[in-house]
């Protein structure tokens, strides 16, 4: 099915007549090939830098689990191919090894929740959308923009290099807790692996940082004429709140990381105290508490999974409308969930540590502050459902996956109010049924977000279109694939199967679950698979895609579709057009939609 | 500064403007200002944690009682009341150099940014000397020669917050200096003459008043408490 027999409106209301001259568009300059591909400070160009290296990295981690999985799965066969694939240090005698095991789950953790759901969702599409959408030839600091990709690309060389390092990368988890990582003798990862990972990771937060600064700045400042706060499309709102975040919980993290540093190489004890490691003896160090580091790792850890969740909010909220050509349902309403959630993202952190040995009083301020979210957060959903109410709904596969984020976004929140209240997480905590909330709320849902994004704006990205077949293949298949793999963790977890173990045939009361762990393992390679179709489709289409004819594909009323269907550096040819209204004006007056840059009419209807 | 007239009931947040008339560096700047601040927040919170946490702590009347030259003499907090004197001082030169980009005034920018580069580098040879002084004296990462104040061994933690968190700002002084550095010369230069206003000067202002500030905080939290 083409996109033309979804639509099958009369979205040619505006129909480009100067759309295929993009390449004289803006501020014409001489670019060689390394400024414009490499050195690059088009926000639209970084914006594919950031989509691109993501992907990469999507590819690194998802491999990691599906060989973590194959572990699970067959705790006791072998397969020669591991070995020749990673080596006799990883997986002798076709084995995965405990230390492979725990590096794989640590790197998979870092990588998906840093590298692919914060640089390559709110990367790609904070860089993409921003100027775009607010009216701006670009942003506010196109060299600051540059320089955030360029950390987050050495930041990326680093954590990769890590794994090829003789003792192998950090294996503590991606909390990076310590002791484990602080002291080098606790496991080999816990060496130079760990080294890595830090500088890796603080190099990441500095990437953020330029980021983040850039994208406030540019919302705030960069706005066109007429395109007042309340103007703002929702995905601006979404990535004004992740900058937000990221701007101010990512220096705590830093912080924690820089006394980890000095606890690991220069004999200090911020974190260390009354410690016997096998083989070592009685460690010196005293005075520290190794809750403290868990304390600064939240307070960047819980607003970090809104960092990765809001964007898919924004991109989604924008997606239902447009292809429910309705306006979204209550705007500002949605605006301050937003904010509440921001809000409230810094005042939750510690209910990832109702066990560890907190003060049990001070956990019960938590289990309130947390639950509170569950309120915004329910005003969000019944507002894409009742976006979709009685919509004219094109299923484009774009719309498709903003479906399905909604669809997990419920499935995983609800278990969130489970795992908020401190006496039900003595039994939760740690357990599969943790692996089965976040995964859905926030790995799938986010990732799914990253799809809807991508969809919806490849048109204007690469003034093509992807394959809609295979993209429809790809969304059953992740769709289905991901409630298989993450719905029966939950019976695992309730069970109290424990996760971050390498081997659960040594316990009687897990054996049960051996056939489900195949299980969720064979659809685990199934859903991989089913990525590299994505992939293909995505880079196929990028050369030999269908092109895209009109300037506004899906009949949008943003402002992005008024550019040239190819928009060089600088966006607009000419002046940046003013903007007269909101951005959901969709199905009003007996209009399909009406664009934002349309001056509001005399006899029209209320007005925004 | 912008003093373009505006009517009255301009509302600065319909598109087309900046709001408040701020361009996009200085927002950016107090946006990391705002950012930096969690950073040290982050560490004197964490102090504070671990310091409450402990059974004693040493007495900074007793720590810090040196100053160069001063041989046995007791002399508490006074080398440390200096240094803080030279970094508020530093912050008045900066302020009347802001000032005098606002005028215009390349000379009075000139002068007055020579003054605070002078009056960070006392402030960081203030603190080499301090840091040499207790090194010598035993004290460095990991290693903590005095007792808490009533008289029990002491865990290292004074030392080991004490040296990274003042190093820590030490290293936001070192850089607020090369900043300095660098506008004394682009000043030098006439950049900013050409540009018609010398709104990089307030953005290097902003920094540095937020680097004295913090050492106000870090000033009480080691020294005072």
């Amino acid at each position: 099915m083409s996109n033309e027999q979804i639509l099958h409106t009369g979205a040619s209301a505006i129909l480009a007549h100067d759309t295929d001259h993009g390449e004289h568009a803006g501020h014409h300059h001489h670019e060689t090939f390394i400024t414009k591909y490499i050195f690059s400070q088009d926000h639209k160009m970084i914006a594919k830098q950031f989509l691109i290296t993501g992907m990469i990295w999507a590819v690194i981690g998802g491999l990691m689990s599906v060989l973590f999985r194959i572990q699970l799965a067959y705790p006791d066969t072998s397969f020669p191919f591991l070995e020749t694939l990673l080596g006799n240090k990883w997986a002798k005698g076709g084995h995965i090894s405990a230390d492979a095991y725990y590096a794989l789950v640590t790197t998979h953790g870092t990588v998906m929740v840093f590298f692919v759901l914060t640089a390559g969702l709110s990367g790609t599409f904070s860089n993409f959308l921003i100027p775009l959408q607010v009216g701006a030839r670009d942003m506010a600091s196109p060299f600051m923009n540059m320089l955030s990709y360029w950390f987050f690309f050495i930041s990326g060389v680093i954590m990769m290099s890590s794994l090829f390092v003789e003792n192998g990368p950090f294996s503590g988890g991606w909390t990076a807790y310590p002791p484990l990582s602080a002291l080098g003798s606790a496991s080999p990862g816990s060496k130079t692996g760990m080294d890595l990972w830090l500088i890796s990771m603080a190099l990441f937060v500095v990437s953020q940082l330029l980021g983040g600064l850039n994208y406030i700045a540019t919302i705030l400042n960069m706005r066109t004429k007429g395109m007042s706060m309340t103007r703002l499309p929702l995905t601006i709102w979404a990535f004004f709140f992740t900058a937000v975040l990221g701007v101010l919980s990512f220096p705590v993290l830093l912080s924690g990381f820089i006394l980890l540093i000095f606890d690991r190489n220069f004999g200090t004890s911020f974190y260390l105290s009354d410690i016997f490691v096998n083989g070592v003896g009685a460690l010196p160090n005293e005075g520290g508490s190794a809750i403290l580091y868990q304390h600064l790792f939240w307070f960047l850890g819980h607003p970090e999974v809104y960092i990765i969740i809001l964007p898919g909010m924004g991109m989604v909220s924008e997606i239902l409308s447009t292809n429910s050509r309705k306006p979204i349902f209550g705007y500002m309403a949605m605006v301050g969930s937003l904010f509440a959630i921001a809000v409230l993202a810094f005042l939750v952190w510690a209910h990832h540590m109702f066990v560890s040995g907190m003060n049990p009083f001070l956990g019960s301020f938590f289990v309130l502050l947390t639950l509170l979210i569950a309120v915004p957060s329910a005003i969000k959903v019944f507002n894409w459902l009742t976006t979709l109410w009685r919509g004219n709904i094109r299923f484009t596969p774009a719309m498709l996956y903003s479906i399905g984020f909604v669809s997990m976004f419920i499935s995983g929140g609800l278990t969130g109010i489970w795992l908020g209240n401190s006496a039900l997480d003595i039994h939760l905590h740690d357990t599969y049924f943790i692996i089965a909330h976040f995964h859905l709320v926030m790995g799938v849902a986010g990732i799914f977000g990253m799809y809807a994004g991508i969809y919806h704006w490849f048109p204007k990205m690469f003034g093509r279109y992807m394959n809609n077949t295979l993209a429809y293949i790809h969304f059953w298949v992740t769709l289905t694939g991901a409630y298989l793999i993450f719905w029966p963790m939950h019976y695992e977890g309730l069970a109290g199967m424990p996760r971050r173990y390498y081997d659960y045939t040594n316990w009687e009361s897990f054996k049960m679950f051996a056939g489900l762990n195949l299980f969720i393992t064979i659809v685990a390679i199934i859903v991989f698979a089913v990525q590299l179709l994505f992939l293909f489709n995505f880079f196929y289409s990028i050369f030999k895609g269908r092109k895209v004819t009109s300037q506004n594909p899906w009949g949008s009323t943003t402002l992005e579709w008024t550019t040239p269907i190819h928009p060089g550096h600088g966006n607009w040819i000419g002046e940046i057009p003013e903007v007269y209204r909101w951005p959901y004006d969709y199905g009003k007056d007996g209009k399909d939609f009406i664009a934002q840059t349309t001056p509001i009419g005399a006899e029209e209807t209320v007005t925004h | 500064m912008e003093t373009t007239a505006v009517a009255a009931d301009t509302n600065w947040w319909n598109g087309g403007k900046s709001p408040f008339n701020v361009e996009y560096g200085k927002l950016m700047m107090w946006y990391f200002l705002m950012s930096d601040s969690f950073t040290f927040g982050a560490f004197l919170i964490s102090y504070g944690t671990v310091r409450f946490s402990s059974n004693g702590w040493p007495n900074p009347n007793e720590v810090f009682r040196s100053y160069p030259g001063s041989g046995e003499i007791n002399a508490p907090l006074v080398f440390v009341s200096i240094m803080t004197f030279i970094l508020i001082m530093s912050s008045v030169t900066m302020v009347l150099a802001v000032h005098a980009g606002h005028e215009r005034d390349k000379k009075g920018v000139m002068t007055y940014l020579a003054w605070t580069i002078l009056g960070g580098l006392a402030f960081l040879s203030c603190q080499a000397w301090e840091w040499n002084h207790l090194f010598h004296e035993g004290a460095w990462w990991g290693r903590n020669p005095f007792p808490n104040s009533d008289g029990t061994a002491s865990s290292t933690n004074f030392t080991n917050f004490f040296f990274t968190i003042t190093g820590f700002h030490g290293f936001h002084v070192f850089s607020g200096v090369v900043i300095n550095i660098i506008m004394l010369i682009m000043t030098a230069m006439d950049t900013f003459e050409k540009k018609g206003h010398y709104l990089m000067i307030e953005k290097a202002g902003l920094y540095w008043h937020f680097v004295d500030l913090v050492w106000v905080f870090v000033f009480t939290c080691f020294y005072l408490l």
